[in-house]
């Protein structure tokens, strides 16, 4: 791998991701909000980022990987149950909840 | 007299289009305030968390850090530079590296479709292609849940405060995650790795759509699965099979109970 490839790999890379975004603004002009188009598109979009979410948590590729399923989806399912019961901040209450877990059992079992 | 009175009268008119254009330029700073107030919390400490964790794991696998930094702001879109990363590292074709990164990238499209016809008329104009650089999972988790709430005319101030306020910690963020790698102990990289997932999660509980949380729970179960099967084109599959299924299905439920 030389500084060259990673350099010109950036710039394209960072050029598709750019066209992409473009591509939806273009796309977007003849879209109303209230159109049944909007409704689909917006109900792909939620499942892509579900999937993009899930395969995060399932198919981890970093250090999330050794922490077994059953401890991923205890932590998940912790965080889940304090955001949906939670009132004031309680994004940021479930947040530190799921971390809190996370970071006790690699300091315990790693 | 008659003339002083005309005047008199355009000077009133004067001032008052001039009170409505600042009480107009004023709500939309407010609503650009309250975009950069809302970005500092949980948003900020999750983009945070995810381009430090990224900057250290660029470190361990060797790749430059100008390299890995610049790609958060330029590219600003995490798994499109994780695949970017791993796949130079493999010495993959640079086409290809381009086409999985587009596959990723592909969500884009359906993202900002979505985001901008939200805005005001008046607002979607050429500015839009400067904005729509800030569009990711973040802000448009956010925005989507928000701009319900705002007046259309506010919803772009607030998204540009909001966006580029999360956008602005990706180069520090990925900077300082690639030389602090070593300083960071081990436990707390578990920690930094979760926050991302947990974060986009929690944020589908406050969906209120019933069509939305079922393309979400088809999007959940289809993710896994259709990257055992390819990982370049999950994202895309599971999209477009999730999304249309929800779609048709709560239309055909709906049509079935009224």
């Amino acid at each position: 791998m030389s500084l060259g490839t990673s350099i010109v790999a950036l710039i394209l890379c960072a050029l598709v991701t750019y066209a992409c975004r473009a591509a939806g603004v273009m796309l977007s002009s003849r879209v109303s909000q209230t159109s049944e188009i909007f409704l689909w598109v917006s109900c792909v979009t939620y499942a892509m980022i579900a999937a993009l979410t899930s395969r995060m948590i399932f198919l981890p590729s970093g250090v999330l990987a050794t922490v077994p399923v059953w401890a991923r989806l205890v932590i998940c399912g912790v965080a889940i149950v304090i955001m949906h019961f939670g009132r004031r901040n309680r994004m940021v209450g479930a947040l530190a909840a799921g971390v809190a877990l996370v970071c006790t059992y690699a300091y315990w079992f790693q | 007299m008659k003339y002083n009175h005309r005047s008199s009268s355009y000077l009133t008119l004067f001032v008052m289009s001039l009170k409505v254009r600042l009480a107009h330029v004023l709500h939309r700073r407010t609503a650009l305030k309250r975009g950069v107030r809302d970005a500092f919390g949980s948003p900020m400490l999750v983009l945070l968390a995810g381009m430090v964790a990224y900057g250290s794991v660029a470190h361990q696998q060797g790749f430059d850090p100008w390299v890995t930094s610049l790609g958060s702001v330029f590219i600003f879109a995490l798994p499109g530079q994780v695949v970017m990363q791993e796949m130079v590292i493999a010495g993959a074709p640079l086409i290809s590296v381009v086409l999985a990164v587009l596959l990723t990238a592909s969500r884009f499209v359906t993202m900002s479709i979505t985001l901008m016809p939200q805005f005001q008329h008046r607002d979607r104009g050429p500015l839009l292609y400067l904005f729509v650089h800030l569009v990711a999972m973040t802000s448009w988790a956010v925005s989507m849940r928000t701009f319900p709430s705002l007046r259309a005319k506010d919803r772009l101030p607030y998204f540009a405060g909001f966006a580029t306020a999360v956008w602005l910690v990706s180069f520090p963020g990925t900077f300082a995650g690639y030389w602090l790698s070593e300083e960071v102990p081990g436990w707390m990289g578990y920690g930094l790795a979760l926050i991302n997932p947990l974060f986009f999660l929690l944020s589908f509980v406050e969906l209120r759509s019933r069509t939305s949380l079922v393309a979400v729970l088809l999007g959940l179960i289809l993710g896994p699965v259709t990257y055992l099967w390819d990982p370049t084109s999950s994202l895309l599959v599971s999209g477009l099979l999730g999304g249309t299924l929800a779609y048709w299905g709560v239309k055909v439920w709906g049509r079935g109970h009224s």
